[in-house]
């Protein structure tokens, strides 16, 4: 029996020479993995037209019904993103969500991307409800913001050409 | 030969109907062979090979004839490869085999052929989900291509065929079914193929452009999302939509359609119609609808829409608590004593319409009910001599006839032309009785044009024809026209009002009525597919006059002891002061110039969805709720009762008619108000005894339709909806359970009012309360033009084009000349204004 308690105290005495596990949360932030998966981020493309098109597969594809999307129609003269269509709405309920990246699979475009941010608390269900403007990303740099005034013709393909479609 | 084929479809054994084609009789037993051009609705072209299958017949001996023997005893067949299954008519002992690699191959490699120039943008597309090409590239493709992705053809995206339907150029896969839709069923040719291979596109030839009253339905049948219609484009994916059954608001054929609504953000979270798609309906309106009824819609959405009770206080309409309106509207009738009248519009349902007579008949002790606006007379004959149950239009063809008089079909009830034409392509003679040239003439032998002032003498000379033997008599077009429809196996008879008064109407339905009972005990009515069929004006006329709204007549047309005032009598009460209250449901005496003002009346209660000129000028105006918000019943001409069902919330406070209805009858001492409209359907069937039989749940039965479209196979899904949720149930007329006597028919005035005389002709597109809702529609809309032979114009000084004022109903309307010596002498036809029976003399305002 003093056997095991000293080898029990041996392994308590190891470990105060370790560094913490644990870290001052949220002084420090641990950096997250590369698959981790955080709250979504709409992107756009380098000139600062939307991923997005609007194709409602990201709600499709929602095992939890959290994505909300409502399309509508591009012109050339009021640009959103290429092709025809854009997302006039988007929204997730973000209490909903599960965070399982289905929607980032279903997305033709990979304008959907579950991010870093992992820092998602409510007051009320209302604000759970995350808007295109608060998924979106900033313009880049270079880039104009959105809707744009373009030449007609340039942008009317809604997915970008791909080097090989299989 | 028998008339049934026996045939193997992969070892599968079936007896089908001679001529049927191997696609059809393999869809029969569920085995669907691919499709994309081939509809079951039009006939087979064979154009994009999908449906290739192997299709083996039996060998024949060249000398006996006889069937030669395998070893084994069974039929010896011979395969010559492929062929495609839509084109091929079943023969006795055919095999077809439909699952052999070379089969599947064949399937491969047309799916691969069709992909190398479709695009690849399905997350985007209307279609996807929906979309023939998708599944079947799911289904039977290889799911890799051997195409270079940057060698796809790259053409126009965004091509409007007119401002209702676009094209994308890229999409179209050729099948050419919406060229041939137009060419061989509407036949309004005015969208072909231009140029050839891979340069073949859609182009319009009209202007402007796609016009054509049929237009929506190519985006229906369109196999890919190569058409879309203006209304719907990017508006929702069709997974997220949901489908509630409805019926047209407008039009008398009852045209089964489907709302497809969906919840929106941008609409405050509220159910949203997205669009209406046809619903499959064979006796009724088959696959097809109007655009007026596919676009019409946007009313029930409008944001000038009535959300509460109005009162008018201090000379204002102010908004006020449903009870207060209730309690002052109950009061206030009561007061009136019997100097009160209701006149209803013809748009709303069954329910309501039998509770605003029971309102006024049992509450009020008042019989002066009526039609506000009543056009098309002979209710009361259609009764006796309606089409039968168990008709259907698609059964007429060769050796029957078809009788249309003072109605122009295409701008009425399109889906009647339409039927009555393709009933005219099987072989149907059509009789075609009018003062003016309308368009189903060119599917007729025998079109008489009469004179103004003809009809009834006209009509009256071919039933006089009909009656004596085909050698006793002259050679004149009535007298070969008697004889077609005496020598005719089936008679429908079509009546409508264009260019006649109420009184000629009633004479012309009596005058019908003879003829298909000319025959005695072997009459044309009462046997299935013969009948008279009344162009009613509105979707429910036919319901207003089963329920009583009728001032001699109560529901069931059980005539009444004591009749009240007809509508124009109430109006003209109105101004001298003999009436003094009046309640109008969904009417609009005002604004369509009906009724002068509201002249001496005490009290002037409206029930609307907008606030209309009449109610402009109430005193109490109750917000109800439109088609798509509630439920209810509305019968069709062909006397078919049907079930629409809520698809949308009720915009603001509003509630349905029929509650409303019920609540003032509450508060005048009748009985506390049904919990549902399917109640109501109940009392309402005890009291009209044609109704017997019918409840909610009968409405709603369905059977089995063939073509078998809309359901859950890849390639007609998305042409229609299949019809899950009631046929509708036809009651039988008089005729059906016994001998109905001669009608009398009394002698009419039919002096002509002027010179020339205005005669108004109905346009589908005519501006109205509700379709002036539809913004898409409004280039379309008939703009007021006279229509005047040059002779008549230039005795009245009237140039081509030329701006003039017409007097309508008592006010001025500003109308274009348009020559055209299509148009008889003394008339005027006026065009583009709201529809109305009857000769008015031609005045032009300075």
């Amino acid at each position: 029996m003093i056997g095991e308690l000293i080898k029990g105290m041996a392994t308590t005495l190891k470990h105060m020479f370790r560094d913490p596990v644990t870290i001052q949360y949220p002084d420090i932030k641990r950096p997250p993995r590369t698959r981790f998966k955080g709250r979504h981020e709409l992107k756009r493309y380098d000139n600062g037209l939307e991923r997005c098109i609007g194709c409602s597969l990201c709600a499709a594809a929602c095992p939890a019904d959290a994505i909300f999307v409502e399309a509508s129609e591009n012109t050339d003269e009021q640009r959103f993103s290429p092709g025809e269509r854009y997302a006039s709405t988007y929204e997730i309920n973000m209490l909903r969500c599960i965070f399982c990246g289905y929607c980032e699979d279903a997305c033709p475009t990979q304008a959907i991307v579950l991010e870093n941010k992992y820092e998602l608390s409510f007051y009320d269900r209302a604000s759970a409800i995350y808007t295109k403007e608060m998924l979106i990303v900033d313009v880049p740099v270079n880039g104009n913001p959105t809707p744009q005034a373009v030449e007609p013709g340039t942008f009317d393909k809604p997915i970008p050409d791909m080097e090989d479609p299989r | 030969m028998s008339d049934q084929v026996n045939l193997t479809i992969d070892g599968v054994e079936l007896s089908v109907p001679n001529g049927t084609l191997v696609v059809d009789a393999a869809k029969m037993i569920e085995n669907p062979i691919p499709v994309f051009c081939y509809h079951p609705k039009m006939a087979p072209v064979g154009m994009c090979r999908m449906c290739l299958v192997e299709i083996g017949l039996p060998v024949r001996d060249r000398n006996s004839g006889e069937p030669v023997l395998n070893d084994d005893g069974t039929p010896q067949v011979s395969f010559r490869g492929l062929q495609t299954a839509c084109t091929v008519q079943v023969s006795e002992g055919m095999v077809v085999r439909t699952t052999t690699e070379v089969v599947t191959k064949a399937r491969e490699d047309v799916i691969e052929f069709l992909l190398t120039s479709h695009p690849l943008d399905c997350p985007i597309c209307d279609k996807g989900g929906e979309c023939p090409l998708q599944n079947l590239t799911m289904e039977h493709g290889k799911g890799t291509s051997r195409m270079d992705y940057s060698l796809k053809m790259k053409l126009d995206k965004h091509v409007p065929l007119g401002e209702l339907i676009y094209l994308d150029r890229e999409r179209c896969i050729q099948c050419g079914r919406c060229v041939r839709f137009q060419e061989e069923i509407v036949d309004d040719p005015v969208i072909r193929f231009h140029n050839r291979g891979r340069s073949l596109e859609i182009v319009t030839m009209s202007d402007p452009g796609f016009d054509s009253y049929w237009s929506g339905n190519t985006t229906d049948i369109c196999p890919v999302g190569a058409l879309t219609t203006a209304d719907f484009r990017f508006g929702a994916r069709p997974w997220e939509l949901t489908p509630v059954a409805t019926l047209s608001p407008h039009c008398p054929s009852g045209a089964n359609m489907t709302f497809s609504t969906r919840r929106e953000a941008k609409s405050g979270g509220r159910s949203v119609i997205k669009r209406i798609m046809p619903r499959q309906n064979e006796p009724v309106n088959e696959i097809w609808i109007s655009d007026r009824d596919r676009f019409v819609h946007h009313f029930a959405d409008a944001p000038d829409r009535l959300k509460k009770p109005l009162m008018r206080k201090n000379g204002q309409l102010v908004e006020v608590e449903w009870g207060e309106a209730l309690d002052a509207v109950a009061g206030k009738l009561q007061q009136s004593g019997t100097a009160v009248a209701g006149l209803s519009g013809d748009r709303v349902s069954n329910e309501d319409m039998f509770l605003f007579q029971k309102l006024f008949r049992q509450g009020l002790k008042s019989h002066n009910i009526d039609l506000a606006n009543r056009r098309l007379a002979g209710g009361d004959v259609v009764a006796k001599v309606g089409i039968s149950q168990g008709s259907n239009l698609l059964n007429l063809g060769q050796g029957d006839a078809i009788v249309v008089i003072a109605s122009d079909l295409h701008e009425e009830v399109p889906v009647w032309w339409l039927r009555v034409k393709q009933a005219a392509q099987r072989g149907a003679e059509l009789v075609i009785l009018n003062l003016r040239p309308t368009r189903l003439d060119e599917c007729s032998r025998n079109v008489i044009h009469y004179q103004p002032g003809q009809a009834i003498a006209t009509l009256r000379q071919l039933v006089n024809d009909a009656k004596v033997a085909a050698a006793d008599a002259d050679n004149s077009p009535i007298k070969a026209a008697a004889d077609v429809i005496m020598q005719a196996n089936n008679v429908v008879a079509f009546y409508g009002a264009e260019g006649l008064t109420y009184a000629e109407t009633d004479a012309v339905a009596r005058l019908l009525a003879n003829l298909l009972l000319i025959k005695n005990e072997e009459a044309y009515a009462g046997r299935p597919n013969n009948g008279l069929i009344p162009v009613w004006p509105h979707n429910n006329t036919q319901g207003a006059w089963d329920m009583g709204i009728h001032p001699a007549l109560e529901p069931g047309y059980k005539p009444a002891a004591k009749p009240g005032m007809r509508a124009n009598e109430v109006y003209a009460a109105a101004q001298t002061g003999a009436l003094k209250a009046l309640f109008l449901l969904a009417a609009d005496p005002i604004g369509d110039g009906l009724m002068a003002g509201r002249g001496q009346l005490d009290f002037l209660v409206v029930q609307e969805l907008f606030l209309t000129e009449t109610a402009a000028q109430a005193d109490v105006v109750l917000p109800a709720q439109s088609w798509a918000e509630r439920e209810g019943t509305f019968t069709s001409g062909e006397r078919r009762v049907q079930r629409y069902y809520p698809a949308i919330q009720p915009v603001g406070e509003a509630r349905p008619d029929w509650q409303i209805l019920a609540q003032i009858g509450e508060r005048v001492g009748l009985e506390k108000p049904a919990f549902a409209a399917s109640l109501v359907f109940r009392d309402l069937a005890k009291a009209v005894p044609q109704y017997k039989g019918m409840d909610y749940r009968a409405l709603a039965r369905v059977e089995k339709q063939w073509p078998d479209v809309g359901g859950d196979d890849l390639y007609y899904g998305g042409n229609a909806y299949e019809n899950r949720v009631g046929l509708g149930m036809q009651w039988p007329a008089a005729a059906e359970s016994g001998a109905v006597d001669h009608f009398e028919v009394a002698d009419v005035d039919s002096e002509l009012p002027g010179k020339v005389v205005v005669v108004r002709t109905a346009a589908l597109f005519t501006p109205g309360t509700l379709i002036n809702h539809t913004e898409l529609l409004q280039a379309r809309m008939a703009q007021p033009t006279l229509i005047i032979q040059a002779a008549d114009a230039a005795k009245l000084q009237l140039a081509q084009g030329e701006k003039v004022m017409v007097e309508v109903a008592g006010r001025g309307v500003e109308t274009a000349v348009r020559l055209s010596e299509d148009t008889p002498e003394g008339v005027a036809l006026l065009r583009g204004v709201p529809y109305q029976a009857g000769l008015t003399e031609l005045k032009v305002m300075g």
